[in-house]
């Protein structure tokens, strides 16, 4: 399929359009570079794991009808969202939620559009059959596998394949990385304490790496980290898998967009 | 004609916090932490490489999963069966509604054997039920004689993992405990092999004067009466095997159709648990044989809230459990809180869908209604169950069952927060509207662009994580203007 222009949709995820764009823009300027056309559906807000996962679950069937409809109309070959627990909900809770609500077609309708729903990484390297995407990024990284591209969507080493073609990038090993940084959603409120715990042992590894920058595929993992290490003035950042794989040696073709 | 629709559990499978704030104050327990930090560590390894060597790891699973449902579909029959064929091999049954039930039918029979004394072997049921406590109320001693349920009993403390139940206690401490608690006990190290050798010499002297024995039971089969433990001591074959009487406490859920489907549970059970091939001891008894151990067996059979959590057809796979406790070893939030945040006996993951699930939660207020939110749904339960049990699915199916059942109620602070975001979500409008309005918080934001305090419930994430302060430029703003760029 590699070579074949797609017309891809963008599930933009809520979070990163409101609060972490450059994901979300790095994504598209990312598909646009490999020859691939973005829509973004205008009339996306958000795919509902949140309230699934707070089990309000009949608030959050309205809004798994809104995302089916939305994405349907959108009529792309296949939608992308710079995010693993938020493809992981489209794939593995829409159907559950509708059909828990009775309601058998639209969990049909969220299975067909699921079958063709991919975190970024798996649009790359399965779909897009894409590994080494040109990037240029000469930084020291450490890479969190987030619990829910891990094993909801079992990506396995697909990011990693990714990074480690990327030009200039030093990846460095990550200890403990497959345990879970504590975000979990509303967990990291209700439970804020037991959430700090985990996030101060991720943290110690992430420093201990001696990374400059922890990457993943979720903003909503790369907030609860990146709040924690900016907590403690630590030297290490944080940036999205998406944003590392758009950037480009500076004597590269320019992207179309710029932001 | 009415359907049984099962009374709560009752017993030891109810905290007096909710998990927050009994987390909290474990977390502050360092010892604790590194204790159960380094030992669920090694576990966990262990576990993985015992697994690794089964290249049919996944089919065995799914034939203990196919097997746990087929025992839930057609429980009384089963149930039915294995009383037949314990009594016809000499047992007696009894019935258990629940703890109180049970307590008092076991403390019946010890009583009619005239003794004041019964060794014991680790069983969760009758920590579940309170046994100990029950019969020493009625001035019978209790003696745990697993090596790790006998610290838990010397030091007064409670159980904190379904296996290891003195999990959190390192070898210094447990030399302590002995010290203090047993009377002939003095020079000890803190070897592990010195420690073990004085709790040998403690139990040996109550394993010869024992006349019964209280044991739970792993498996019991219907097809032949069979009730089976497994252990890694040997303790359990002494007290098996020795005294003159033996009650079994088993919950209801684990009986197994036939003999053979053994195989599949003594395969994925020790490989899960202890992360060994095959256990050092498997115990398997039926019914009385004259002159080979027990005279006198008595199998009592414990409900406790099982039949209610049957009603639930999601919730109810959480009574497939073999008790492996392999969720907990490789659960995050364990790791951290340990065990005793969770109130229960039954901790963990499992342990989070399992108590709730057995005791009915009453009101928002229940610590148990807590349980289904101690989980940041990573998912590693899940992928260690030896039978396949979606724990964070029905996690998230217990949360939706509390949110439902206080719908009609005044709405708390989560509720207002959550249809206030569905609303957010409802159309393209609303949602930028709710992102212009989050452009104010760059106000809050110091000039580094860092939030660090934020209003309640928030201040909870504040309290140790910073928040961006929200861009100049949310995404779709960015997309309408590069678009309209690129059409002008």
């Amino acid at each position: 399929m590699f070579g074949a222009q797609l017309r891809i949709a963008l599930l933009a995820t809520c979070l990163a359009d409101a609060i972490f764009p450059r994901a979300a823009i790095a994504t598209v300027q990312l598909l646009e570079r490999l020859g691939h056309e973005v829509v973004f559906p205008n009339d996306q807000t958000c795919c509902g794991q949140m309230h699934i996962n707070t089990g309000y679950l009949t608030e959050a069937t309205a809004i798994v009808r809104r995302h089916v409809e939305v994405f349907e109309r959108a009529g792309c070959e296949a939608v992308v969202a710079p995010s693993g627990s938020c493809v992981g909900s489209v794939r593995h809770q829409h159907a559950w939620v509708a059909r828990r609500a009775g309601d058998a077609l639209l969990a049909r309708r969220a299975e067909t559009l699921a079958a063709r729903t991919y975190e970024l990484s798996e649009l790359l390297v399965d779909v897009l059959k894409v590994r080494d995407v040109g990037a240029y990024y000469p930084h020291r990284v450490v890479y969190h596998p987030t619990c829910h591209s891990l094993r909801m969507l079992r990506v396995g080493d697909k990011p990693l394949e990714l990074l480690r073609n990327v030009g200039g990038l030093t990846l460095l090993e990550l200890v403990d990385a497959e345990t879970c940084c504590g975000f979990g959603g509303t967990f990291a409120i209700k439970n804020a304490d037991t959430s700090t715990a985990m996030l101060a042992d991720k943290m110690a590894c992430i420093i201990e790496s001696g990374a400059e920058l922890c990457t993943a595929g979720d903003s909503s993992c790369l907030m609860h980290i990146g709040g924690g290490l900016s907590r403690l003035r630590s030297a290490v950042g944080t940036v999205h898998l998406a944003e590392i794989l758009a950037s480009t040696e500076p004597a590269h073709p320019r992207m179309v967009r710029s932001q | 004609m009415s359907t049984f629709l099962g009374t709560p559990g009752i017993g030891n499978l109810r905290g007096d916090s909710s998990f927050p704030t009994a987390a909290r104050r474990e977390l502050a327990n360092t010892q604790m932490r590194r204790n159960v930090g380094h030992a669920t560590r090694t576990i966990r390894s262990k576990r993985l490489a015992a697994v690794g060597e089964c290249p049919d790891w996944e089919q065995l699973r799914e034939a203990g999963s196919a097997l746990k449902r087929d025992v839930l579909a057609r429980l009384p029959e089963l149930l039915t069966e294995l009383e037949h064929n314990v009594v016809a091999r000499g047992g007696v049954v009894h019935w258990a509604r629940d703890a109180t039930e049970a307590n008092q039918i076991i403390t019946g029979i010890v009583r009619a054997c005239r003794t004041d004394e019964v060794v014991k072997v680790k069983s969760m049921a009758t920590q579940e039920i309170g046994l100990n406590e029950h019969l020493a109320v009625h001035g019978i001693a209790a003696i745990e004689t697993d090596l790790a349920e006998l610290i838990i009993q010397l030091a007064h403390d409670k159980p904190s993992h379904i296996l290891v139940p003195a999990i959190h206690r390192n070898r210094s401490e447990i030399r302590e405990i002995f010290l203090r608690e047993m009377p002939d006990a003095d020079d000890l190290t803190d070897d592990p092999r010195v420690l073990a050798m004085a709790a040998r010499e403690h139990l040996r002297r109550k394993f010869l004067s024992a006349e019964v024995a209280v044991s739970g039971a792993n498996f019991g089969v219907a097809d032949t009466g069979t009730l089976a433990v497994v252990e890694s001591e040997g303790n359990g074959r002494m007290c098996l095997t020795l005294p003159k009487t033996l009650i079994t406490l088993m919950g209801i859920e684990k009986v197994v159709p036939r003999f053979t489907d053994l195989e599949v549970f003594m395969q994925l059970l020790p490989r899960s648990s202890t992360a060994e091939r095959m256990n050092p001891y498997t115990s398997m008894w039926t019914g009385v044989h004259p002159g080979d151990g027990p005279e006198n067996f008595h199998l009592v059979m414990l409900d406790n809230g099982r039949t209610a959590v049957m009603t639930d057809e999601v919730g109810r796979a959480a009574l497939h459990c073999i008790r492996c406790s392999a969720c907990l070893n490789v659960c995050p939030v364990y790791e951290r809180t340990g065990g005793h945040a969770y109130g229960s006996v039954y901790p963990g993951p499992i342990g989070a869908i399992l108590s709730p699930q057995l005791t009915g939660t009453r009101t928002h207020d229940d610590p148990n209604a807590s349980l289904p939110y101690a989980s940041s749904l990573c998912g590693a339960c899940f992928d260690a169950c030896p039978v396949k049990i979606d724990i964070p699915n029905i996690l998230i199916h217990l949360r939706a069952a509390q949110v439902d059942a206080e719908r009609h109620g005044l709405p708390s602070g989560q509720d207002m927060a959550m249809k206030a975001a569905a609303w957010v979500m409802s159309s393209p409008r609303s949602f930028a509207v709710a992102e212009k309005a989050l452009t104010a918080a760059r106000f809050v934001a110091g000039t580094d662009q860092r939030i660090t305090a934020l209003p309640f419930p928030l201040s909870r994430w504040t309290a140790s994580r910073d928040m961006p302060a929200p861009p100049r430029e949310s995404f779709r703003q960015w997309w309408k203007r590069t678009q309209s760029a690129i059409q002008a």
